[in-house]
């Protein structure tokens, strides 16, 4: 075994070659030159060839066989409207015909290949990568010449005024970028409100009808959205509605713990409101469980306690879910007292201030 | 003089391969390439079958462009799925459903997309596997390495980005994701969200500005690459394994005409043939099931495609409370430690090849490949990087682990936690063994000879086992690697040991202490005399 | 499989085995190749309700005699709840039909939740025990037939995908809760299972009562579910509906499989 006390002392260098820390043994084995060559059975055997030649052609027309199959397919397996089913087979016989004409085709050219032409090694030979010592000169002189033609080095005000405008051109490009978004909106003040105001009834998502406190047994969880946000315009529905989304779940009185009484004041009878979009990047957080309280985030596991104001218990998010003070109108109907105290979703950088 | 009257003018062929000729000097080319020779291993092709799924992906993406409308205009469905009916959506996820159910093969179509996309981005992370366990990347390949690893993230972009078209609620809540990402970042998080957006989260124009990056801005980088990357496969030639015949000098193998165009032309229809095959009988992405996005529901189990699961799994490892207000300002650590891992996984993996370089200080080009036993440091941390992927991937189905396998989920998470740590250690010092034990092995059938099974019975009674040398082919496959030793420290001209040589000495000390040397002409002459007396 | 089905009678479809090994499911597309076209059975509910009369007093004595031998030990004599089983007094007809129906009670030993496993009851014996139950204080009623059939199927799909998808995924293929707990898978649960789940919370199930989701809104989810589970997916096999893990796993293991295979016998030497 060589032994890295004499390894440095291995070192053969080749003339113009840093080998770095690589080692060349002056006695290492030497190379005997390629195996001798094995013939294919298809090479001795003329049956045999012959045979592969029949495999070969007949994929080839399995394969006209099964293009025309999908043709066929595509006409006699319609879709018919409302039937799934009709839609799987169309895609299924479809995708056979298909799949079988493309593989026919390519285990018929690989195995003409491989049995059929001739099998003998090649070799290529390897130039180095660098050009020769001459063209690099010559590279080097066309440089200089056009440097010297053009005197790009030694009129250096012209020099530094085209790197100059080729770095400021492309500014106006970036600039027009800041049309992506709306110009007078605020992106933090959008993102500190929500839709929640004093007075505004809680409704079911989807259908928005408003919910009674009588209306919720222990136990229950309903999904819900402001007053008004179904009658939003289309394209301010969802964007309302993704930081709106609150969860509602009633528990026994016993069961809630607060850490003033302020806040007990958000809540009805153990009917709670929460909002739904995790602290973490802002999934819906709606997996309720009714009898450990427990709020579980489906894609990526953070879990908040609804007993202790939705706490984090485990996973990556950092703070509470805001809790959306809730009380009930004259009519009995649960209303908000107010928009969220701080910004529901994910955590930004401007979000403290 | 004879340019006129050239040979194999006459027939059709003849002549149309002289019109040819005369206007684009095509011979040229069949003269420099129609016999270039290509080895022959499988590992080879694993870069093709990258580049035919994206010719797959291609075909059957243009085919969905005719019919797909990159719109969150909302619109009442009204087509053949019953159970989405009377249901308001964006147009975008209309028009998907539309190609699902209403016109004949498109289903298929969007699953022979999303199939070949998949595969796209897992053949070339089988590809860069190859490349790094064989040092294929060692010079004169360490800019393609470069131009494979901007592939392999064009890949990724691609693929998110046509996995949220459809708009449903899968992918809704995967921008959902990303949106949030964005905003925790430092400074720039906020505005960058609003302006990728068009305003807030989900807003009306991220679906068509996707669109834009899915089918134009991204497609042609990948295609520009692609070229770049294969005019470096034309300029180094391949690289080959070690085997007696092969030299650094040489390629040994097939010419391109005819037996490579044979092969290679027909693994592209196997490619494809798999890729149909699969989309006629497996469902991927069956956005009816997961329905419009709305950002109130979701569903249990909602993942990203396996490619950005490292990302997602990076996210879900990190534990909670990691939030700090600094200077007045949100410092969202559980979104800026994640992000910060993976730049840094991706940078180590982009910068690996010139970090070794300058390592072993090696300036020859290096066409023959390293059989990975050979090279057991860089094997070792090849496998401790794959476990480090491997656990994060594992984690974005932490849940789905837990259901499986009867576990609770804040087990998965915790276990994960430590492994994502622990793992790569152990795979590195696990894998560096392995591969010193495999190089002895090998030095031990080279200097003894292998165990035939035939025992004799000695003269004296003795019994033994009669061990066979190795042919001149295949002891030459198991002493033809390369050989390095650490580097001496010593002061440079000026007479100064700089704290560069010595990171640089302790570094080569890393690599190569334990290197096990090939077995030189002496050795073995003195191993058969041994064994003669 | 897809003929076979033709055959199939209503209540033999919602037995329907669950999970399909892939090379099963290869053969399943060679015969359907064979069998051009198939009719699906009708999703139906397995276990039709209330042919007995709850309100009579031989069924509520035979319940109470079910109930003394093989639920007192936990819930206590009188349903009234001990340390180690609720009060099961106004849980209703229902809570006991679903409960005792699938198999998670009696339970077999007290873990993260119930478990539903073969049933040890016939379904006489539970009615009785839930008239019994039913007998103590009014509580929800195990609904009839008429409650569970024909609802709108896209009004369920949003419903479902609103209230249902988040523990149960939006094929009803289940998902994990904290702490080893899950939510079952809803594809071979009966449609009156699945009504008096929502209807009365079981375990950490939040209540779905009547004013959250009105009888014909439980109606529209049910016909949503019964849709899905009869119309497989158009576009093949369905992995287990479980999303792209599923299909990652998929891609790798048969679909690279499959290509690195092909790559080896490409490259083989010839022989």
């Amino acid at each position: 075994m060589a032994k890295n006390e004499n390894g440095k002392a291995d070192i053969v260098p080749a003339e113009s070659v840093v080998t770095g820390t690589g080692v060349v043994a002056p006695d290492a084995f030497t190379d005997p030159g390629l195996p001798p060559h094995r013939p294919r059975v298809t090479d001795l055997d003329p049956k045999a060839a012959k045979r592969a030649e029949r495999v070969v052609y007949t994929l080839f027309y399995l394969s006209i066989a099964a293009s025309v199959f999908a043709v066929y397919a595509y006409m006699f397996f319609p879709i018919e409207p409302e039937n799934v089913h009709s839609v799987r087979m169309n895609t299924l016989y479809l995708g056979l015909g298909i799949a079988f004409s493309l593989l026919a085709i390519g285990i018929a050219a690989v195995h003409w290949g491989k049995a059929l032409m001739a099998d003998k090694e090649a070799i290529d030979h390897r130039h180095p990568v660098r050009g020769t010592d001459e063209t690099r000169a010559r590279a080097v002189e066309i440089f200089r010449e056009s440097d010297e033609e053009s005197g790009f080095s030694r009129r250096t005000l012209i020099r530094n005024g085209l790197i100059g405008a080729l770095i400021a051109f492309p500014l106006p490009a970036i600039a027009l970028f800041r049309g992506l978004a709306p110009m007078d909106v605020d992106p933090n003040n959008e993102l500190k409100h929500t839709m929640w105001k004093k007075g505004l009834r809680l409704t079911r998502d989807p259908q928005g009808t408003p919910i009674k406190a009588s209306e919720l047994t222990i136990g229950s969880a309903f999904q819900v959205i402001p007053e008004g946000l179904v009658d939003l315009p289309e394209h301010e529905k969802l964007d309302a509605k993704a930081k709106a989304a609150v969860l509602l779940v009633r528990l026994k009185k016993e069961d809630l713990h607060w850490s003033s009484k302020e806040r007990e004041s958000w809540s009805y009878e153990g009917i709670v409101a929460y909002s739904k979009i995790c602290t973490h990047v802002g999934c819906p957080v709606a997996l309720y469980e009714q009898q450990t309280h427990h709020l579980l985030c489906p894609c990526h596991q953070s879990q908040f306690d609804i007993s202790n104001e939705c706490a984090v218990i485990f996973g990556p998010a950092a703070r509470p879910l805001p809790q959306l003070p809730i009380t009930v109108d004259s009519e009995g109907y649960l209303v908000a007292m107010s928009d969220f105290t701080e910004p529901v979703g994910p955590s930004f950088w401007e979000r403290a201030n | 003089m004879s340019t006129v009257s050239a040979p194999a003018q006459s027939g059709v062929v003849g002549k149309f391969s002289n019109y040819l000729d005369e206007r684009t000097s095509i011979s040229g080319a069949v003269k420099e390439f129609g016999r270039k020779v290509f080895p022959d291993h499988w590992s080879f092709l694993l870069g093709e079958v990258a580049l035919y799924s994206f010719v797959i992906i291609l075909l059957s993406g243009s085919f969905l462009t005719f019919f797909f409308q990159a719109s969150m205009t909302p619109v009442l469905y009204e087509g053949s799925y019953v159970p989405l009916k009377g249901i308001e959506m964006s147009a975008a996820m209309s028009s998907t459903l539309d190609i699902s159910f209403d016109i004949r093969g498109g289903l298929l179509m969007r699953q022979v997309h999303h199939w070949a996309a998949l595969l796209f981005v897992a053949s070339i992370g089988l590809h860069m596997l190859r490349v790094f366990f064989t040092g294929a990347f060692r010079k004169p390949r360490e800019l393609n390495w470069s131009i494979g690893f901007v592939l392999f993230v064009l890949a990724m972009a691609e693929g998110f980005t046509g996995y949220s078209l459809p708009d449903d609620l899968l992918s809704g809540n995967g921008l959902r994701i990303i949106d949030g990402m964005v905003l925790g970042l430092p400074v720039i998080g906020t505005w960058i969200t609003f302006l990728l957006f068009g305003g807030e989260f989900p807003g009306a124009d991220i679906v068509g500005r996707l669109y834009s990056l899915h089918i134009l801005l991204l497609p042609a980088f990948v295609l520009i690459f692609i070229v770049l990357h294969l005019m470096f496969v034309i300029i180094h030639k391949h690289t080959q394994y070690p085997g007696p015949g092969k030299t650094e000098e040489n390629v040994v193998g097939f010419p391109i005409l005819p037996v490579y165009a044979a092969k290679a032309g027909g693994f592209f229809f196997l490619v494809f043939g798999v890729v149909a095959l699969m989309a006629a009988t497996v469902t991927i992405n069956p956005i009816w099931n997961y329905g419009p996005y709305d950002p109130s529901p979701v569903s249990a189990g909602t993942q990203p495609d396996w490619y950005i699961g490292f990302a997602d799994g990076a996210l879900r490892l990190i534990p909670p409370h990691l939030e700090t207000y600094w200077f007045g300002y949100t410092w969202s650590w559980n979104i800026i430690i994640p992000v910060l891992i993976l730049l840094v996984f991706l940078a180590a993996a982009f910068a690996y090849p010139f970090v070794e370089a300058w390592v072993t200080g090696d300036k020859r080009e290096h066409h023959l490949l390293d059989r990975p036993r050979n090279a057991p440091v860089r094997t070792a941390i090849g496998a401790a990087g794959v476990t480090f992927y491997a656990v994060l991937w594992a984690a974005a189905s932490s849940d789905l682990i837990a259901t499986h396998f009867k576990v609770t989920m804040e087990g998965v998470i915790n276990t994960l936690q430590i492994l994502l740590i622990v793992g790569p250690i152990i795979a590195f010092i696990v894998t560096k063994r392995i591969a010193l034990a495999l190089q002895k092995k090998d030095r031990e059938i080279l200097l003894h000879g292998f165990e035939t099974g035939r025992i004799v019975r000695l003269p004296g009674g003795e019994f033994t086992e009669v061990h066979q040398q190795l042919d001149a082919y295949d002891r030459w496959q198991l002493v033809s690697y390369n050989d390095n030793a650490p580097i001496m420290l010593r002061p440079n001209p000026q007479g100064k040991i700089t704290g560069g040589m010595r990171m640089r000495a302790s570094l080569s000390r890393f690599f190569f202490e334990d290197r096990i040397a090939p077995v030189t002409q002496e050795e073995y002459k003195q191993a058969l005399e041994h064994a003669h007396h | 499989m897809i003929f076979m089905r033709k055959n199939m009678s209503a209540t033999q479809a919602s037995r329907r085995n669950g999970r399909r090994g892939p090379l099963a499911s290869v053969a399943l597309i060679l015969i359907g190749l064979v069998a051009t076209g198939g009719a699906y059975a009708a999703f139906s509910s397995a276990s039709a309700t209330a042919a007995v009369d709850l309100s009579s007093p031989a069924v509520i004595n035979q319940g109470q005699k079910l109930f003394a031998a093989n639920c007192s030990t936990c819930h206590g004599q009188q349903a009234q709840g001990t340390e180690n089983g609720p009060s099961l007094i106004g849980v209703g007809s229902a809570a006991v039909d679903f409960q005792v129906g699938t198999g998670r009670m009696p339970m077999q030993m007290s873990g993260p939740q119930a478990l539903s496993k073969p049933v040890q009851f016939t379904d006489e014996q539970t009615q009785a025990l839930a008239a019994y139950v039913a007998s103590l204080a009014p509580g929800p009623a195990i609904p009839s037939q008429s409650q569970l059939e024909n609802g709108d199927v896209a009004a369920g799909g949003e419903l479902f995908r609103i209230n249902c998808a988040m523990c149960h995924n939006v094929a009803g293929a289940g998902g994990a809760l904290t702490e080893g707990k899950f939510a079952p898978q809803l594809t071979h649960v009966s449609a009156v299972h699945v009504y008096e789940a929502m209807l009365t919370g079981p375990q950490n199930m939040p209540v779905f009562n009547d004013l959250n989701l009105t009888p014909e809104e439980k109606k529209d989810i049910i016909s949503y579910l019964s849709y899905i589970e009869s119309n497989p997916s158009a576009g093949g096999l369905e992995l287990s509906n479980l999303g792209p893990v599923s299909e990652g796993l998929f891609l790798w293991v048969f679909g690279l499989g499959a290509i690195v295979a092909l790559t080896v016998w490409i490259t083989a030497k010839s022989n």
